[in-house]
């Protein structure tokens, strides 16, 4: 079923690029601005990245990446529909027009980003692939991973980075590749395969639906780079910066101590820097398109990239995942973004 | 003189009151208006794609894939293009269908005729076998197979095993492989004998039978020739043929043929409810042929088999056969559900991965298309083919 209805949908984004007129006579903007909302691209349900709660609402680190957006634009978080996306349904969802911007942990590769008619805007979150095994086996190190059988999920950048490593090392492996993440655990479970591949970010959510989580654990080696990021289409450069400023914006705003809380009282800082971010001085809004308070906004709706992280990924979440990479250039990680002025 | 030719001839109706020529004009137009939608349609496409910088093109076929495949009737390796994938994809499609619809056919005449059987119980235990199967969804049926094959499979190092040659895990059926050695040739040399020798056989015990009316017992020599011959070219060219056995390395077991529990599960769901609506098809067929055949039949003496082979079957046919053609097509489009469970078909593959891998989602979906299409019509044709060799001939 799940087939039928890729294939079904697959048909219907095929129907999308064919019949849809010259999308680019307005801009992203303008239609956005007349729609009254965003149209943003996520997973069908992706703990931290992407995911409905209990009643409803989407959560989730790609989810907040949009809100802020809307923020930025409306001054209201809300002002957003999500549409759940496949792994294989995304890209022509954005390339035909039928969402503004594509949030769903998409790894920027040069591929996508030059053939596919889609610009990457930068980065929300550093992940790299691992492996997730049963402890049973006694292996320590991927490298001892020789003749393996390894469950993947179908349409992820995984498989190449697989098959690169153990071409790499040398070795042998079996790939089994499934459809959705559930079934892939599922494999996983029922010992079709002796390894579980997926981005680090995800293994110890999948870990989690195991019946006994302790079972199994995940190996120390990461075999890729695997930048996730917000995706546009290309030949909407005003757009294009958009989103980029946006998350740059939160980046910014976590290095300067501004917090969703502190917010109102940096309104009256002396930081000129503090001051641009906010739109209290200078006109960077509207070098955008934008509010010139649409930093104010989004820190305020949604918060910094700090907040956003820890909400939704951060040690205290059932993901549990430390800053790592993801921490500010400041702090050891690699989150760094352009000065805003 | 002109007036007069002209009022000589009955004037016809004015052309646009002309039957043929309107119909000819509406035909022209209506096929005018199919080919301006086909190429607004395609010239369309190109340009918006062009227009939002989208590589087009079936270049990415002689690209490397780069990526893994479990199971492959070809050789393969990640070094291989994106088109080597497709036919990858391809065989595993087409290996999955042949073996259902052998299957399926099989199963699915025994059970129809078992359902028409005089015994009450294996009457109602066709009965219940076709409402059970053919009303549950074919994925739930296609997981059931997988999950509940593999949970109750042991792991690689617990393998139930047979003589040391065959091995049963979750990971798949392992079975030694046959590997020729030089000399095996002979042997082929000799199957190809013994079948013109049986196809001689057949002419020869049907004329001799046609006009001395004496029966010979063709199928039982025939089966003998065509194991005695091959068996003694075998050992007369000195058993030219060595088993590799599989054997347990590291995570798996190497070497010999696997049988992963992928295709076995697809095999198994499709097998098993494409056979519960042959198994109906069959039933009316056979219904469909009047007692008065079956009644004359004994008259003249036919024993019960011979009824049914000569008399019953022959003209059950010509209904089963159509019916039969779409369960076939059925079964080979069902056989892209193996996408869920990870068998690598021609879905899973090419417009899974591949597509994944570049982006090419027209290309991709429209090649994957074309390939069912023309599967599905070859597979027709074949049948309307036999069907017409079965048909009834008016003479």
């Amino acid at each position: 079923m799940n087939n039928t209805k890729s294939i079904a949908a697959g048909a219907v984004m095929l129907c999308g690029v064919l019949a849809a007129p010259f999308a680019s006579a307005a801009t992203t903007l303008e239609s956005v601005k007349e729609k009254g909302h965003l149209q943003c691209g996520v997973t069908s349900g992706l703990p931290g990245f992407s995911q409905p709660d209990d009643k409803g609402n989407w959560t989730g680190i790609d989810v907040d990446t949009c809100r802020a957006v809307a923020a930025a634009i409306f001054g209201d978080a809300q002002a957003v529909e999500f549409t759940p996306l496949t792994a294989k349904e995304r890209l022509t969802a954005l390339q035909s027009g039928e969402i503004d911007v594509l949030s769903r942990n998409t790894t920027w590769t040069l591929t996508r980003d030059a053939s596919l008619g889609l610009n990457f805007t930068g980065t929300n979150y550093y992940d790299g692939q691992g492996f997730l095994i049963n402890k049973e086996l006694g292996v320590d190190d991927a490298t001892e991973l020789n003749g393996a059988t390894i469950c993947i999920q179908a349409g992820t950048t995984t498989e190449l980075n697989l098959s690169d490593y153990f071409r790499a090392k040398g070795m042998e492996y079996q790939p089994i590749v499934f459809d959705t993440s559930e079934q892939t655990v599922q494999g996983f479970a029922a010992g079709r395969c002796d390894v579980l591949t997926s981005d680090r970010s995800q293994l110890a959510a999948l870990r989690s639906k195991l019946t006994d989580p302790s079972s199994a654990k995940i190996l120390p080696n990461t075999i890729s780079k695997e930048p996730l990021g917000p995706v546009v289409r290309q030949g909407d450069d005003q757009w294009f910066n958009i989103v980029k400023w946006v998350l740059f914006a939160q980046i910014n705003a976590e290095e300067l101590g501004i917090t969703s809380d502190n917010v109102d009282k940096m309104l009256k800082s002396d930081n000129p820097n503090v001051q641009r971010l906010l739109g209290t001085d200078g006109d960077m809004g509207a070098k955008l398109g934008l509010p010139d308070d649409f930093g104010y906004q989004i820190v305020k709706l949604v918060g910094n990239y700090g907040e956003m992280y820890n909400r939704n990924v951060g040690p205290d979440t059932p993901l549990g995942l430390d800053r790592g990479l993801n921490a500010l250039w400041t702090e050891g990680g690699i989150m760094y973004a352009p000065p805003l002025r | 003189m002109k007036k007069q030719t002209t009022e000589s001839r009955p004037a016809g109706p004015k052309p646009w009151y002309d039957p043929r020529v309107r119909s000819l004009v509406f035909q022209v137009v209506a096929i005018a208006l199919v080919f301006w939608g086909g190429w607004t349609l395609v010239d369309n496409t190109l340009s918006n794609m062009e227009n939002r910088g989208i590589s087009t093109g079936f270049g990415f076929l002689k690209e490397t894939a780069g990526f893994g495949i479990i199971m492959s009737l070809v050789p393969y390796d990640a070094t291989m293009t994106y088109g080597r994938t497709f036919f990858v994809g391809l065989m595993n499609t087409l290996l999955v269908s042949a073996m259902g619809v052998v299957t399926a056919t099989i199963l699915g005449f025994i059970i129809g005729v078992a359902r028409l059987s005089r015994n009450w119980l294996v009457a109602k235990l066709a009965l219940v076998y076709i409402e059970v199967i053919r009303n549950i969804p074919l994925l739930l049926q296609i997981f059931f197979w997988y999950f509940a094959v593999l949970g109750s499979l042991p792991s690689p190092r617990q393998s139930v095993e047979v003589g040391g040659s065959f091995f049963l895990n979750n990971r798949g059926l392992y079975l030694p492989e046959p590997m020729t050695q030089e000399g095996f040739g002979l042997v082929w040399g000799a199957v190809i004998v013994a079948i013109v020798a049986v196809i001689g056989l057949r002419a020869w015990a049907k004329k001799r039978q046609l006009a001395t009316g004496q029966i010979f017992p063709t199928f039982r020599v025939g089966i003998a020739i065509l194991v005695i011959l091959p068996v003694v070219a075998y050992l007369s060219a000195g058993a030219p043929l060595e088993w590799e056995l599989p054997a347990l390395k590291g995570f798996n077991f190497a070497g010999g043929i696997t049988i992963i529990p992928e295709l076995a599960a697809l095999w198994i769901a499709l097998s098993l409810y494409t056979a519960s609506f042959i198994a109906e098809i069959v039933r009316s067929g056979i219904l469909s042929v009047s007692k008065g055949q079956t009644e004359a039949a004994k008259a003249l003496g036919l024993p019960g088999g011979l009824t049914l082979r000569l008399v019953v079957i022959p003209q059950a046919m010509r209904v089963i056969i159509p019916p039969l053609t779409s369960q076939y097509l059925n079964l080979t489009k069902n056989s892209s559900l193996a996408t869920a469970i990870g068998y690598p078909d021609l879905v899973a593959v090419f417009m899974g991965t591949t597509l994944n891998q570049t982006g090419q989602a027209v290309e991709v979906v429209a090649i994957t298309m074309a390939v069912y299409l023309t599967i599905s019509l070859l597979i027709s044709l074949f049948m309307n083919i036999y069907n017409r060799a079965v048909a009834i001939k008016e003479r």
